[in-house]
């Protein structure tokens, strides 16, 4: 239902279990594979097809809605950080596109302390206001006069 | 794998700030907590599912739709959005807080672009391009991904697949979060933690309404279903006050695949129309002399209040002129145009692409429908419900100031995100900007008003949580050889099995999801209520918790995850019902009409309703505050 594993192709590695926003994706002991454990849970994010190194999960879409047919297809390369889709329609027609998805390498991204330490935990800016460029103004904004009033007497 | 139900091992986590949902407005939480705290004070985060996919954002998103505010003349200005958010709600806003967002959105799209997100640049002035006055166009397939990681770089520790189920209070100090207990959804393990402030980022409510979609369809709901309503749920436990809880969100997006209009019509300029071709968006002079009529000067306000448009959408749909359409074949001129449609949808609401594909619908050949969706409860969209915050200290007037900025009305319990009320319009992007306020603020209490703070939380209580928390899977264990209905793999709901001592969590779910759908205003009845059916939906929401409280079943650990994340949602859908009972006025017309009171009344009810869960008695009660503005 919603998305679901080839058992031809599922080598078990459990990355679509791992990505699974919903819990929904579940390693069966038994057979050593994935599955879809809970389909009306399914938002058809479809992490687990993206993730998936085997292109083994696939999505037949909603029953109650979606007539058969359709096809989608999708490779997220995280070294070109590019995606790339194949939409099918059901009457033939082809669509191809190739999307970015990050600007910079995996794994770039400043955390909280590559960032120069400052002493003004008192003050309402936080991480890189102190840059006028990252605040957008020269200081922090604030209300050119702060009169309280209650009611509903304002413009719109 | 698989835990003792009678028998759970247990993991007590001590830090400073706990850090409750790793979404947008978590990750920006954990991000500044950890700016300001250094080696002084210690970050968790607890998430239930991967922090790389995990939250609202999860699939994906093509906006950021709150972007930079700069002094630059052609920017918008915070003093702008205010209004425009107040609009929105038809007056009932926070102004402080919206405020408090917009002066912080030029540093977090500053962030986002460093990191690594792909927003749209005006290739002549490098200025990152709009689609609206708000908001930034973005490549967004791995938006969730990208903020993700500085998150995880940041944070002192990351607990993922632990999802909290009940806030933990402090014994020694009343009405003071000691932390928060849960379990892992994976390895079965009790996890108890201790802090000295809590940020609950967690998401507002789907599936707290029957869906329009039926059978495996209902996963299609326009917010993921992983949104439990555990930014309320746990507070609401906790005893924290929300606030217009009756405002729940319904939104028009395209029939079924539900994949959302702003790039239609904010990027495209595209109409929609009824089914005879009668231009219903832009709003027609005379539908709005109609709505003046009723609803004052808010049907003048530009652009149209969000309430107005679903209404509109409503009316025609009830009236026999609908389903609306969206007229996407008079815009989509170009292959490129045609790119940037589906490639919106794939990044975001792959469901919407697919439906296309699936129905033939070239949007460059023929138009699409659109539908008003089932309500959903959140705090971050085109709504104010959600949970009463304390605000900035420069902004906020002196009512709104009872601790530090963010902080809800239990000691060291702030919120950020769909958590906050009466301040949507934040979106991921202002998630994220009111994460960063309320990680700043957290570490700031935690230095100093709560120094010396130490959680008192006594092992008996820690005990009755581990019963509690495992005994929907003791009592299905106790009572599953009674009947002769095969079992099914663990994992797996046994859809089919009927036991006259336990509920399993979708069978719950749906007594919910029908009960609020037609007695509280939900798609089927209309989005119309009254007295009577809301006074029943209490009656029938107690006799449903009842049951909850004896009977609930969990096969396995995802059938737990399951039963716990169907509690927050009832407690959630207890808060609604409440304050609808209580505003008798009709504030939200495209949410909902009570029918006993139709009209807009803001001679009393400009107020905000407030109401509040007793945590030691389950007693329900409200109050009003009054809006106090400050923008002209």
């Amino acid at each position: 239902m919603p998305t679901f594993v080839y058992s031809a192709l599922c080598k078990g590695c459990g990355k679509c279990v791992d990505i699974c926003p919903a819990d929904n994706m579940q390693f069966n002991p038994r057979t050593r594979k994935a599955y879809n454990a809970d389909p009306v849970s399914c938002s058809e994010c479809l992490n687990c097809v993206k993730y998936c190194p085997e292109h083994a999960v696939d999505v037949r879409s909603y029953a109650d809605f979606m007539p058969l047919g359709a096809r989608v297809g999708v490779v997220r390369d995280t070294k070109k950080n590019v995606i790339y889709w194949r939409l099918m329609f059901r009457d033939g027609t082809i669509r191809d596109f190739a999307v970015p998805i990050r600007t910079t390498p995996w794994g770039s991204a400043k955390g909280a302390l590559d960032f120069a330490e400052r002493a003004d935990l008192d003050s309402e800016l936080l991480c890189c206001e102190d840059n006028p460029e990252f605040l957008g103004f020269k200081e922090l904004p604030r209300p050119k006069e702060l009169k309280y009033f209650t009611g509903p007497e304002f413009s719109v | 794998m698989s835990v003792n139900p009678f028998n759970p091992p247990v993991r007590v986590v001590e830090t400073d700030i706990l850090v409750v949902g790793g979404g947008m407005a978590g990750c920006g939480a954990v991000f500044e907590a950890k700016y300001w705290c250094r080696g002084k004070c210690r970050v968790t985060l607890v998430e239930k599912a991967n922090l790389e996919k995990s939250g609202a954002v999860g699939m994906g998103l093509s906006a950021t739709n709150l972007g930079e505010f700069t002094e630059d003349p052609e920017d918008p200005k915070p003093e702008e959005f205010v209004k425009y958010v107040r609009n929105e709600y038809f007056g009932i806003v926070r102004e402080d807080l919206v405020y408090d967002i917009a002066r912080h959105m030029t540093s977090t799209i500053k962030l986002l672009d460093m990191w690594g997100l792909p927003l749209w640049r005006d290739p002549k002035t490098g200025k990152f391009l709009r689609s609206g006055r708000w908001q930034h166009t973005i490549h967004g397939e791995s938006y969730k991904a990208i903020v993700a990681e500085p998150c995880r770089k940041s944070a002192d520790e990351v607990y993922e697949r632990v999802v909290a189920v009940f806030p933990l209070l402090d014994e020694a100090v009343p009405n003071r979060i000691a932390g928060v207990v849960g379990f892992h959804v994976r390895d079965g393990t009790m996890y108890v933690f201790k802090a000295k402030a809590v940020i609950v980022t967690a998401g507002g409510g789907s599936l707290i309404y029957r869906p329009r979609a039926t059978s495996e369809g209902i996963g299609r709901v326009w917010y993921p279903t992983w949104a439990s309503a555990s930014a309320y749920g746990l507070t609401l436990l906790a005893g924290a006050e929300a606030v217009e809880m009756c405002s729940r969100l319904v939104v028009v997006r395209f029939k079924d695949g539900y994949g959302p209009v702003g790039y239609p019509y904010l990027l495209f300029k595209m109409r929609s129309t009824d089914v005879y071709g009668k231009t219903w968006e832009p709003l027609p002079d005379e539908a709005r002399a109609e709505y003046r009529k009723l609803y004052g000067k808010y049907a003048d306000a530009r652009p149209t209040p969000t309430l107005l448009r679903v209404l509109t959408t409503i009316r025609n749909w009830k009236e026999g002129r609908g389903p609306d359409i969206m007229q996407t074949q008079e815009k989509l001129k170009t292959e490129e145009d045609i790119h940037i449609l589906f490639e919106d949808y794939l990044d975001m609401s792959p469901t919407q692409a697919i439906l296309w594909a699936a129905q033939n619908i070239h949007p460059e050949k023929r138009p699409s429908e659109l539908m008003a969706t089932e309500p959903y409860v959140q705090g971050s969209h085109a709504t104010p419900g959600g949970m009463w915050a304390s605000g900035p200290p420069d902004i906020a007037p002196p009512e709104y100031k009872w601790g530090p900025n963010r902080m809800l009305t239990v000691e060291g319990l702030f919120g950020a995100g769909d958590t906050v009320g009466v301040s949507g319009h934040k979106f991921s992007s202002g998630s994220i900007a009111e994460g960063r306020i309320a990680g700043k603020s957290a570490v700031r209490y935690v230095l100093t008003k709560a120094k010396d703070y130490r959680p008192t939380v006594s092992k008996d209580t820690i005990e009755r949580y581990r019963e509690m928390l495992y005994r929907p899977m003791a009592w299905y264990e106790l009572n599953r050889p009674l009947t002769t209905t095969p079992e099914v793999p663990k994992q797996m709901t046994n859809w089919f099995e009927i036991h006259p001592n336990y509920l399993n969590w979708f069978q719950l779910l749906n007594r919910l999801m029908k009960t609020m759908d037609e007695y509280a205003a939900g798609w089927s009845a209309g989005y119309v209520t009254n007295m009577y059916l809301l006074n029943r939906a209490w009656e029938l929401l107690k006799m449903l918790e009842e049951d909850f409280n004896c009977c609930a079943g969990a096969a396995s650990l995802h059938e737990l995850l399951r039963v716990w994340e169907f509690y927050h949602r009832l407690i959630t859908a207890q808060a609604v019902v409440f304050s609808m009972m209580n505003r008798k006025e009709t504030r939200y017309p495209g949410y909902y009409i009570n029918a006993d009171y139709p009209q807009l009344d803001e001679k009393n009810w400009h107020v905000f309703l407030l109401v509040r869960r007793d945590p030691k008695t389950g007693e329900w009660s409200w109050r009003t505050v009054p809006v106090i503005h400050f923008v002209p």
